[in-house]
């Protein structure tokens, strides 16, 4: 998936990579700038305030984050290829985390791990090909609809499988804690956060270096060129969707030892995922990273520092912030702006 | 024979009336519970299907609106009388009333819904497509997250005791009579007012935008307008089906308004038919009778899971879309056709379901 250049900052006559660092940094900064004011504001406002508490909080809203992150980023997949928002990405990601429970009964964790990976991918591209290529192209609607069915039958199949009680999970990270200048950060958090983040890596190093990726590129940016050169578009289409499974297999495996096991596990993390891709832009793998980045933080600080909103009201918080975003700028973050043409 | 035709769907309207007025001779109170239900279904159905049969958008929580609809039906009927009588503490700006007889609450309950859903019809507009589908959920949501928050008006988790339900206006008849025929009036009603709707200028302009944005407009037609106005007639529906629902249950809470409901509406709605009046009655019937029939065979005689029927719901769904996306009303539609010797697969016509009952 390319990231096409932004016409960001005209002015700047230099190499593509140097305007990339550029932009970067200035992200970073930015970020850490508004990290500051916000602890600044929270230090008069609020009668206990630590900044190393304060900290604390952006951790672990930061692996919270990274689960909505690579949720994010199978939609995002799937939606750069396909044009297509998988309602079921959520279901069939706790279906595959209810899998993963099945084999870690009878395996250690990451042996099952990677088999638990090996069966969404199949069973995501099952999906593609059997379900969604019927509709590929009936209008925007019945697709929709198509991948609600979906959603309501594995909503009901996971709990009638393995029964309706929610189910603890296991955790390949210990349980403590580790302190870092101050900051009491959990072994969890951090675990979550290197899982994710290398698999962000290698999905990048997998569209960025290999010819396979190349292809799908090739496919997600035209699918009518790609098959006159010759690439099967329908078993890219495939990949994509299998791809997208095992990035919502991670996402819930992850999630599962915090959260617990049942067949709604993952329906509160779809919305937040959604509005993470749609916050970073509905078709920027990056901005979908960053965007469940934010949202994870920013539901964090949230519930903890505004009284009023708690750990009830995030989610609607959460919306309004989307809300605003999108008003200011509907195409999200890193999106780009769709032209009409009639 | 084109006179039968034209007869057809007024005929069958007549009928369905003369089964409804005289159903209640012939079954038990518990049946009679059951269709009530139905009716009430098949109102917020018409609603959902006017928002997506026909002027396209998709809404993935209506259920928040019928519970928007079930509350405020319990605030107005109750009144601020009833409701410190529960404890309860709602704020002083609240025009609550000093309680109301509950049929009259339903035109109330269903104009703050309309609004409410008005309001939120326009930033979602903003959003569009899928988008709008994703907001609708977060809705759905958050509805009941948010009744639990605003415990002295709605009494948080433990929801509101309405009074029970009795005859008003000293008429002779059983309370569920009564709570049976108030539903299918409103339900007759509002079918009525929706095929008026979709029939006429009004409903030429939804199908204009669902079927071509682009030609729509430059046919003159404002989208922002007419997608905003189908969600408050929309959000209105779904109003009056939830003051129905609080009135027969006399019992809201948070609980009663989940997620999942939500989901099976636009399910059913879909199943029963898009962009047909009288798919949201097929539809109605599916939601009422297939979870309870899916768990419990009729033939077979052992018992499925609890999950059972939201398994056959999304099973269905998807079969539908892929083989028959007008869903049950269309089929009805294209066997009649064939019956009267055309082609079935010209009648059936997939993608661009025609309008009317």
């Amino acid at each position: 998936m390319a990231i096409p250049a932004r016409p960001a900052l005209p002015q700047l006559d230099v190499s593509p990579h140097v305007r990339a660092l550029i932009l970067a940094a200035a992200w970073t900064i930015g970020t850490l700038a508004v990290i500051l004011l916000i602890g600044l504001v929270l230090t008069q406002t609020e009668d206990v305030f630590t900044w190393s508490g304060y900290i604390q909080q952006i951790v672990s809203g930061l692996a919270q984050g990274a689960i909505f992150a690579s949720l994010a980023l199978a939609l995002v997949l799937i939606y750069r290829t396909t044009d297509i928002l998988n309602f079921a990405q959520g279901e069939m990601a706790m279906f595959t985390t209810f899998i993963a429970w099945s084999l870690m009964n009878h395996m250690p964790y990451w042996p099952a791990f990677v088999l638990t990976l090996v069966i969404a991918f199949v069973g995501g591209a099952a999906i593609e090909r059997v379900i969604i290529r019927p509709v590929e192209h009936r209008p925007e609607i019945v697709v929709v609809i198509v991948t609600i069915g979906l959603l309501i039958a594995l909503n009901g199949l996971a709990p009638w499988i393995w029964g309706p009680e929610v189910k603890p999970f296991e955790t390949p990270f210990s349980n403590g804690t580790t302190e870092i200048g101050g900051v009491v950060i959990a072994y969890q958090d951090l675990g979550v956060l290197a899982v994710t983040l290398a698999t962000v890596l290698l999905l990048w190093a997998f569209f960025r270096f290999t010819t396979l990726g190349l292809v799908m590129r090739a496919v997600a940016n035209s699918q009518d060129a790609s098959r006159l050169l010759g690439v099967r578009v329908g078993w890219m289409l495939a990949l994509g969707w299998g791809l997208a499974a095992m990035l919502g297999a991670i996402a819930g495996m992850m999630a599962a030892p915090t959260q617990f096991l049942d067949a709604n596990l993952m329906l509160i993390i779809l919305i937040y995922s959604f509005a993470a891709a749609v916050l970073g832009g509905i078709d920027s793998p990056v901005g979908a990273v960053v965007g469940g980045l934010i949202l994870g933080v920013l539901i964090n600080i949230l519930g903890t520092y505004v009284d009023f909103i708690g750990g009830e009201l995030r989610l609607p918080a959460a919306f309004v912030v989307l809300l605003v975003v999108l008003l200011i700028r509907p195409q999200g973050l890193f999106g780009h702006r769709v032209v009409r043409r009639v | 024979m084109r006179w039968v035709d034209r007869a057809i769907g007024p005929l069958i309207f007549a009928a369905a009336v003369v089964v409804v007025a005289l159903l209640p001779r012939f079954i038990g109170e518990f049946r009679l519970l059951q269709f009530t239900r139905v009716a009430i279904f098949v109102i917020a159905i018409l609603g959902l299907n006017i928002l997506t049969g026909y002027s396209g958008q998709i809404s993935l929580g209506h259920y928040a609106f019928v519970g928007v609809g079930a509350y405020t039906t319990a605030l107005l009927s109750l009144g601020r009388p009833g409701l410190e009588a529960l404890q309860l503490d709602p704020p002083d700006w609240l025009p609550l009333g000093d309680g109301m007889t509950p049929v009259f609450t339903i035109p109330l309950a269903a104009l703050i819904t309309g609004v409410l859903g008005l309001i939120i019809g326009v930033p979602a507009l903003r959003l569009g497509g899928v988008s709008l589908a994703l907001a609708t959920l977060a809705i759905a949501v958050s509805f009941p997250i948010v009744m639990k928050s605003f415990e002295e008006v709605t009494g948080g988790g433990g929801g509101i005791n309405l009074n029970l339900p009795e005859t008003p206006f000293g008429w002779d008849i059983s309370t569920r009579h009564w709570l049976y025929y108030e539903a299918w009036v409103t339900a007759g009603i509002l079918f009525v007012a929706a095929w008026l709707l979709t029939r006429g200028r009004i409903g030429r302009a939804w199908r204009a935008i669902r079927d071509g944005e682009v030609a729509a407009i430059s046919s003159g037609v404002n989208p922002a307008l007419y997608k905003t106005l189908a969600f408050g007639i929309s959000a209105a529906y779904a109003g009056a089906a939830g003051a129905l629902l609080a009135i027969e249950i006399s019992y809201v809470n948070p609980d009663t308004f989940p997620v999942s409901e939500s989901i099976l509406l636009l399910a059913s709605a879909v199943i029963g038919g898009l962009g047909s009046l009288a798919g949201a009655i097929f539809g109605a019937l599916l939601l009422q009778f297939l979870p309870i029939y899916s768990q419990n065979p009729p033939i077979l005689s052992f018992e499925f899971a609890d999950q059972a029927p939201s398994v056959v719901f999304g099973v269905f769904l998807i079969v539908f879309m892929l083989l028959m996306p007008g869903g049950v009303a269309h089929f009805v539609r294209a066997v009649w056709h064939t019956a009267r010797g055309r082609s079935f697969r010209r009648a059936v016509e997939p993608d661009a379901p025609q309008g009317g009952a």
